[in-house]
């Protein structure tokens, strides 16, 4: 193992992760070109719809990421990184929200259109300062983490661990599904956020807009995945390791393993929080069917696809089982479920390291 | 070419032979139908007087669908269609029909439909209708049947005038059924409050002081009210005093029987809770495999509901039955399958059992989608299993939610039967207790392992068949009850079978408890976060293994 106590040099040595940071930069230059500056009539035109999709797979590698640092470093499967990456989403649609003001279909100045249509009349509490950029930016990562620490304190603390973790995880993202559903929480029930028109003045259908927030995206990737590296090349990241293998013998040698977990758990709700306000922008909708279980497991999926305790694996997996599924749903609607239920199985049988253990050498993987 | 032998022909000869007997039974049947009919023609041109005389001979027939026939007249639903002057009972005269679906009135059959300008109404007058209503709760009330003299009492105590009061006198003096009596009672009552004398009203209040019925209560309440000028509708301080008493008597009563019921509709949420979740507790505690295609057994037992219904279509009542094993065998057999193929491989590893078998759970999904459609299938309940037990007014208990929580005891008394009087329990028992010991002393883990699997499985089918009394039958069913079976397993405790039971039971309660006050998406809201809090204080559930067994996990 080469792993060195400086963080920041091993990201350079490691030669996957500077392949997936070059292979990041790429595509975040070359895609905005390739769809802004060539002409539509060029084969090498990239369509506005394609930028999207580009960027949403982006997103998710980041929330693949996030999960592969917690359940790759640490062995904590998590089922509720979705319900973080949509609360992430819920604080920038208000945002979002916030800014169509008068354009809305009822035209009022403050509250948005479900609001009017259900015969509100004032903004609820929770919604104030969500007309202010830096506040809603706040609460993207403020709102995930909160909730990540009150939950992993309680659990982390009476040792909670292993599937008794991810079912308690799957049970706290379906009572928020359940939640978000109703239309008395003021935030537009079943139907969730829709409609938004722009961002800081942007508009967000442009296709200027659309390739600087995939720059962006790209951008954030990079950095959680720079901070992750750095998290697991570090002392803690080895005392992080050492929970996953043998979390008693941690806790005996001395190290407060609850804390560990528990800023670990934090970090990682934030990282999908920031994923899924980038998420909510480009994609144009949130609602609450991003709670369901079935998201946060798919989550799972795409880390074990790519390979987990990798990072770059996981990020890689993210974007093949979602280009898959965009294939696969729209040319056999009905094989998807079929192939993603095959992919679980043949990945935990055949795969289990993902497709990052198939070319690394065993004494590499951690 | 066949020979036709006089065997082979038996059967038609007999029934030829009951042909013949049955026929002037038949022809009997005709003619009192006939005289029935001649006797409801006679509407069609008699004047209001005429109609009287003509309503009396009608129930001097001794037909059985008079009362029906004189009830349509009462209600303005009885017709005579205009181009064939016969006469028709129609099921709704609302006048946003377009159509009125006909209803024959000497064998009360659906007769086809007619458009409501082809039907010419019977039209009847105040007196008529009073005489109407009088006459046909005379007919009720010399009833032989009890229940029909219930029925018609309770139905006249809505609507109490002189006559009808004169009427139940004279009845309460010669019935001796004790609850036609009851309620004659409740009806004379209700009559006396508006005697003058203050002292009957008030020995009228104190009878009604334990009828639980609404229009008593509705009645009792009134008396408290204030008119416009501020004075008591009711003058007498005694019977006012009176009054609130026995309404304070009637809400008690309610407040005990609603107590009981919200319990019952607990028990029997919690019975299905606890019937999903027992087969994951087993699994889960012999092989430590946590199943998340469970949900998707539960659906495949369902659709095996579905299919036997299918199957034997003219014999509902008992298919049900047939059921229950089938989808033991088809559950248990896809359990099985599910082992040997893929779980096997993955003992010890728990998050990604848990990983294999979402996919497995979405296999199964699509299957259904791909076979079934993703719409509902439809499946029927026995006769036996609807309706409601009714024990009065106030407190009544639906006939399928009392099967399910009488058949969740069975199967738990039939599972722990297996497990602590069988060999395969027995060995069971060992490979969760100590698996390499059990191996050492000959025990076949693995065929442990897979029968175990199977046996979770073919519960989770088991449960589906009650499931499919309850819910729509659907993709999506496991889906929605697979959450709520793992609370309740992680709530028990995992492995253990009480604990499950009791697990099901206190969260079922606990949910129907807190639905009133909180609605239901809330309530079970309050219930997750109540668990995930309860885990906090007991994280190994409500009834933790014990021993070495407990240490390995």
């Amino acid at each position: 193992m080469k792993i060195g106590r400086q963080a920041l040099p091993l990201l350079f040595k490691d030669r996957a992760s500077c392949g997936f940071l070059a292979l990041l930069t790429g595509v975040a230059l070359v895609v905005p070109i390739l769809n802004v500056a060539v002409p539509e009539s060029s084969p090498l035109h990239l369509s506005s719809y394609v930028v999207g999709l580009i960027g949403k797979y982006l997103c998710y590698a980041i929330l693949a990421t996030a999960v592969d640092l917690i359940w790759g470093f640490c062995g904590i499967l998590s089922l509720c990184h979705a319900a973080f990456f949509a609360l992430g989403g819920y604080a920038i649609g208000m945002y979002l929200m916030r800014q169509i003001g008068t354009r809305g279909v009822y035209g009022h100045p403050v509250l948005p259109d479900f609001m009017v249509f259900l015969n509100w009349d004032a903004l609820p509490w929770f919604w104030y300062g969500f007309d202010r950029f830096w506040f809603a930016l706040a609460m993207v990562a403020l709102v995930p983490a909160a909730l990540a620490f009150v939950f992993g304190w309680l659990a982390f603390r009476s040792r909670v661990t292993g599937v008794y973790f991810s079912i308690m995880s799957q049970a706290l993202s379906y009572a928020l599904l359940l939640a978000f559903f109703r239309n008395d929480m003021g935030f537009g029930g079943n139907n969730g956020f829709t409609d938004f028109k722009d961002l800081l003045g942007f508009d967000l259908q442009s296709d200027g807009t659309r390739s600087a927030l995939l720059v962006v995206t790209a951008a954030t990737l990079a950095a959680s995945y720079g901070a992750c590296r750095m998290i697991v090349g570090s002392r803690a990241g080895r005392v992080i390791r050492s929970i996953r293998d043998a979390e008693s013998r941690t806790r005996f040698l001395g190290y407060s393993v609850e804390s560990y977990k528990l800023w670990l758990f934090v970090f990682s709700a934030v990282m999908a929080g920031v994923a899924g306000a980038l998420y909510v922008p480009q994609v144009g909708i949130i609602n609450p069917s991003e709670f369901e279980p079935i998201k946060s497991i798919e989550v799972v999926i795409w880390v074990a696809v790519g390979g987990r305790g990798t990072l770059f694996g996981a990020a890689a997996g993210a974007i093949l089982v979602n280009y898959l599924k965009t294939y696969l749903t729209a040319a056999f609607p009905e094989l998807w479920l079929y192939a993603l239920g095959a992919i679980f199985i043949g990945v935990t049988i055949f795969l289990p390291r993902g497709l990052a253990g198939l070319w690394r050498s065993p004494s590499q993987v951690e | 070419m066949r020979v036709v032998t006089y065997g082979e022909w038996q059967p038609l000869w007999l029934l030829l032979a009951v042909c013949f007997l049955l026929l002037p039974v038949a022809a009997n049947a005709q003619t009192a139908d006939d005289d029935f009919r001649a006797v409801v023609a006679e509407f069609g041109d008699a004047n209001f007087r005429e109609k009287e005389s003509v309503a009396e001979r009608l129930l001097e027939t001794g037909h059985a669908s008079a009362r029906a026939v004189l009830t349509a007249l009462l209600e303005d639903r009885f017709f005579f269609r205009q181009q064939d002057q016969q006469p028709f009972i129609v099921e709704s005269s609302d006048e946003n029909l377009s159509s009125f679906a006909l209803i024959d009135p000497a064998s009360l059959e659906a007769a086809g439909t007619s458009e409501p300008d082809q039907l010419d109404r019977v039209i009847t007058n105040n007196r008529l209708r009073r005489f109407l209503r009088i006459t046909i709760a005379r007919f009720a009330l010399s009833s032989p049947d009890a229940d029909v003299r219930v029925d018609a009492v309770k139905q006249m105590l809505r609507s109490l005038d002189a006559a009808s009061i004169e009427l139940l006198r004279e009845r309460a003096i010669e019935e001796t059924n004790s609850s036609v009596s009851y309620e004659i009672d409740t009806a004379l009552a209700l009559a006396a409050l508006d005697e003058d004398e203050g002292s009957a009203r008030v020995a009228a209040i104190n009878t009604l002081a334990d009828r639980l019925s609404p229009e008593v209560y509705n009645r009792l309440s009134l008396l408290l009210e204030r008119d416009e000028d501020g004075n008591f509708i009711e003058g007498n301080e005694d019977a006012r005093l009176a009054a609130t008493e026995a309404i304070r008597r009637i809400d008690a009563a309610r407040n005990v029987y609603s107590i009981i019921e919200t319990a019952f509709f607990g028990l029997s949420l919690g019975s299905v809770l606890a019937l999903a979740a027992i087969g994951l507790t087993i699994t889960f505690g012999v092989s430590g495999v946590i199943n998340l295609a469970h949900g998707e057994l539960l659906m495949l037992g369902a659709y095996t509901t579905y299919v036997v219904q299918l199957a034997m279509p003219n014999h509902i009542d008992v298919s049900i039955l047939v059921a229950i094993p089938a989808a033991f065998l088809v559950t248990g057999a896809v359990g099985v399958l599910i082992e040997r193929s893929i779980i096997r491989f993955l003992y010890g590893r728990p998050l990604e059992t848990l990983l294999a078998t979402f996919g497995v759970s979405l296999l199964l999904q699509q299957f259904v989608r791909s076979v079934f459609t993703a719409n509902n299938r439809p499946v029927v309940t026995p006769s036996w299993m609807s309706g409601t037990l009714q024990f009065n007014e106030a407190f009544s208990l639906t006939y399928n939610r009392m099967s399910i929580v009488l058949f969740t005891l069975i199967v738990f008394a039939i599972l722990l039967l297996v497990l602590k009087r069988t060999r395969v329990g027995l060995e069971m028992r060992a490979v969760s207790q100590n698996r390499l010991m059990a191996r050492a002393l000959g025990v076949r883990s693995e065929w442990v392992d897979a029968m175990t699997f199977g046996l979770g499985a073919g519960i989770a089918g088991v449960a589906g068949v009650a499931l499919s009394q309850l819910t729509n039958v659907g993709p999506n069913l496991g889906q929605a009850y697979i959450v709520d079976s793992f609370l309740v397993v992680v709530f028990g405790g995992v492995g253990n079978i009480w604990g499950t039971l009791i697990g099901g039971m206190s969260l079922g309660i606990v949910n129907k408890v807190l639905e009133p006050f909180a609605g239901a998406v809330l309530g079970k809201i309050f219930v997750l976060v109540a668990v995930i809090l309860f885990i906090q204080r007991r994280p190994r559930g409500l009834f933790p293994q014990t021993g070495r067994a407990a240490e390995s996990s």
